[in-house]
């Protein structure tokens, strides 16, 4: 019985630092780190919404988050062909273990405290919070966060937006906090929760499609520390990750992250911004 | 007629016999101290020295994070979970007996409450709880009926009510049905109307017979009470998530797992009590 | 014999378990203090004719009158016919979740309305009376058969019948506690209790009966005082069964 316990892999430790990656092509840092030779496997949570996705299907490239996740899988020599997407719950994704894919691409925001137990990319896209409500409500009105600390606010749980409306807002009510965006919107149409945080695009998506009533009454920056920014999340200590974040700066150098921006998110332009 | 003192002694034979059980003994217990170590001893052994552990002792069990979500956690249980389990079981109760009778009346202008009684049973053990919490939480104020309220609280607890009634009213139904026709027919050989006779003899009784099943329905209503984060309710179990969730750590799902834990003990022991004594009561007339 | 109207008068009782006829034509007259004791084999209807006397089953054709009226009648309030017969039968009388006191004020306090303390009062004296002074704040799960059976009959008392019906309430005990029992129903009919009981104990029948009933297969084949009965029956069957009966 012992000796059935004492039979798990050991995890590798070669650390890809190697100075010699300066000169490698992100293709060629790849080779041999995935988890399947050939082929590139991402994850990511279902639903899978929008505008990170498109119709809940991530191997169209449409969404944000696909277009980053494909070009990525590009600069480090996959096709399209060569990707294949797995569902993984977003509890699961930092779960102890070893991962069932090579990294898993979902609006999950960079932590110190995370970072201690995954690793993470560098980050891909800047978010900001933004504040929803029904457009009758009293809640449009607000100019500023202290305008907003009396009524009853909710967001996503394990969230920085969560995050953000404890510390940055801290209202006299409770929070709503919520498993999923869909539930958020039902309590928002019930009347149940006066406003809903959210990160901007999903704001943006929310307000346009979704919830035709709602608005986006504006949007913050987190005050302390860093602006959060999202990553992709790998198993700890996976040397993928030197690969990729090497495609990330070329991408950045060259402009292509900036026109996936444009092209799928950009409508974050001209929010009022709530101090 | 003087009592004789008693001079007894043991015989020799007598003796003889007293050390072979002793000894008998002794050995009973070391073989079953031995093999409880050696099982456990193995047990913990094969954990700590696997591989997998440095991790999984710092995913969950590691003391600064259970530290860090202590107070989100024990605020949230005793302002959701305790209110639900200890208000909702009253309410449950109440509901449940009330099924329970109607179920089995036989007073003709109660039909109908008996056909809504059996389909309430039928319906709500069929439906799953979380199901419920979810559809009562965010269906009925969706509805927008007059005077009907929005609170998630108001619902979830609707909900958690709704669905143990049905279970517990069929625990005392069957409590009640058990009880020999014989306790009827010597409540209405007195001269006790049928009310008085369910009231005074066999729902007494009845009750007590069913107190273990009651008791577990109970401790199954404290877990599910977690079932109200479906509504957003911030209860223990979704503190922990929350605080899991943020920070990539599990331990606060261990920290709500003890506290249900140690809620749960001594209402197993009372269990325990409480059937002994109600069923020695019972064994009247078998001597 | 007494010149009072009958308490209890019983004409053409039949009745019936689906197909199978449990009594036929069995006819009664109950004056007060009389003291009926049914006789007879095992399903011979003994007990089904007690609990048809005390409305627990409906008759299939008779009629049945009680202190005057008829109460054979479905209209008639049965809770009310009870309150006023006390019956025991031949085990599990007691309610196991309540005290000897508590089972002997229940029928008291909530049928008849009578108060507390009074009720109480009535169930300790005839507790006392009884042997049972000591065992009132007992559960019956402490006592033996036959403080058990007293208690019942106890309880019975308790409402203040007018007439009292024993369904072979010592037929379960162990031989040694049948006597404590007997020597209760003895008291009570020396003191006038109307009674009818179906028993086993022909002793008992012979010395204590006013009248004694022989049941065969539904019909009271015999009746007449102990004496013609037990010493010169008319019918055959009544000889077999006593021939049985007392050896």
């Amino acid at each position: 019985m012992l000796v059935a316990l004492g039979c798990a892999p050991q995890n590798s430790s070669t650390t890809a630092t190697d100075t010699s990656t300066a000169n490698q092509t992100p293709a060629d840092c790849a080779q041999g780190k995935t988890l399947t030779d050939g082929t590139l496997t991402i994850a990511t949570d279902s639903p899978a919404y929008d505008p990170w996705f498109k119709n809940n299907d991530p191997t169209n490239g449409k969404g944000f988050e696909s277009a980053v996740a494909y070009a990525v899988a590009d600069e480090l020599g996959f096709d399209q062909s060569s990707v294949k997407w797995v569902k993984e719950p977003f509890n699961k994704s930092y779960a102890p273990g070893d991962k069932d894919f090579d990294f898993d691409i979902n609006q999950i925001s960079i932590t110190p405290q995370r970072a201690k137990v995954v690793t993470f990319s560098d980050g891909y896209y800047t978010a900001a919070q933004a504040l929803i409500a029904l457009k009758d409500s009293p809640v449009s009105q607000a100019t500023s966060i202290e305008d907003l600390k009396k009524y009853k606010l909710g967001a996503q749980t394990g969230t920085t937006s969560l995050t953000a409306i404890r510390d940055d807002i801290d209202p006299s009510q409770e929070p709503l906090v919520f498993d999923d965006t869909n539930v958020a919107k039902q309590a928002l149409l019930n009347h149940q929760v006066d406003a809903i945080v959210a990160d901007l695009p999903t704001a943006f998506y929310i307000t346009a499609v979704q919830i035709p009533q709602a608005t986006i009454v504006g949007q913050f920056q987190q005050q302390s520390g860093e602006p959060e920014q999202f990553g992709m999340l790998f198993q700890k200590d996976n040397p993928l990750v030197d690969c990729v974040n090497a495609a990330l700066a070329n991408m950045k150098s060259d402009g292509t992250l900036d026109s996936i921006e444009k092209k799928w998110l950009s409508e974050t332009v001209s929010v009022p911004v709530l101090q | 007629m003087s009592s004789t003192p008693d001079t007894w002694r043991p015989s020799d034979r007598e003796l003889e016999r007293q050390a072979v059980r002793r000894s008998q003994r002794r050995r009973s217990i070391l073989i079953s101290t031995t093999a409880t170590v050696l099982v456990f001893g193995a047990l913990v052994l094969g954990t700590v020295t696997s591989p997998g552990w440095p991790n999984v002792k710092a995913t969950f069990f590691s003391w600064d994070d259970a530290q860090a979500a202590f107070p989100a956690i024990w605020h949230a249980f005793w302002r959701y979970n305790v209110v639900l389990f200890m208000v909702g079981e009253v309410l449950i109760l109440i509901l449940a007996m009330l099924v329970a009778l109607v179920r089995q009346t036989k007073a003709a202008a109660l039909l109908p409450l008996r056909i809504i009684a059996v389909v309430y049973t039928d319906l709500f053990r069929g439906i799953p709880t979380i199901l419920l919490v979810f559809m009562l939480a965010f269906g009925m104020p969706a509805l927008q009926l007059q005077g009907v309220t929005n609170s998630l609280f108001f619902w979830g607890l609707t909900a958690l009510v709704l669905s143990y009634g049905a279970y517990v009213a069929e625990v005392l139904r069957s409590g009640i049905e058990s009880i020999h026709p014989s306790q009827l027919a010597s409540a209405d050989a007195l001269g006790l109307s049928r009310f008085q006779a369910m009231r005074y003899v066999v729902v007494p009784q009845g009750v007590r017979r069913v107190v273990p099943p009651l008791l577990n329905d109970f401790i199954s209503l404290q877990k599910d009470t977690a079932l109200v984060g479906a509504a957003g309710l911030f209860d223990a179990l979704f503190a922990a998530r929350d605080y899991a969730n943020f920070n990539f750590n599990f331990t606060p799902y261990v920290v709500v797992a003890l506290y249900f834990i140690v809620l749960t003990i001594p209402l197993a022991r009372l269990t325990d009590y409480l059937q002994h004594r109600a069923m020695e009561r019972e064994r009247q007339g078998a001597r | 014999m007494s010149s009072d109207a009958p308490l209890l008068e019983v004409t053409d009782l039949r009745k019936c378990y689906g197909d199978k006829v449990v009594l036929h034509d069995v006819g009664l007259t109950v004056h007060p203090h009389d003291v009926i004791c049914l006789i007879g084999s095992s399903g011979s209807g003994k007990s089904t004719l007690l609990r048809c006397l005390n409305l627990l089953e409906d008759v299939d054709d008779g009629v049945i009158r009680f202190e005057g009226r008829e109460i054979s009648d479905p209209r008639v309030d049965r809770r009310e016919v009870r309150s006023r017969m006390g019956m025991v039968f031949q085990a599990y009388n007691l309610f196991p979740h309540l005290t000897v006191l508590d089972n002997c004020t229940l029928a008291p306090r909530r049928v008849h309305g009578v108060p507390k303390a009074e009720a109480e009062q009535r169930a300790h004296d005839l507790l006392a009376r009884f042997g049972l002074a000591d065992q009132a704040d007992k559960h019956p799960d402490r006592m033996s058969g036959g403080q058990q059976q007293r208690a019942a009959l106890v309880r019975a008392l308790c409402t203040q019948p007018t007439l009292l019906l024993l369904d072979e309430i010592t037929a379960a005990l162990d031989p040694e506690l049948v006597g404590e029992v007997l020597t209760i129903v003895r008291d009570l009919a020396e003191q006038g209790t109307t009674m009818i009981l179906a028993t086993h104990e022909m002793g008992f029948a012979r010395e204590v009966a006013t009248t004694v009933c022989f049941l065969d297969e539904g019909r009271i084949l015999e009746h007449g005082v102990p004496a013609e009965i037990f010493s010169s029956p008319r019918e055959d069957r009544t000889r077999q069964f006593l021939a049985r009966v007392l050896g």
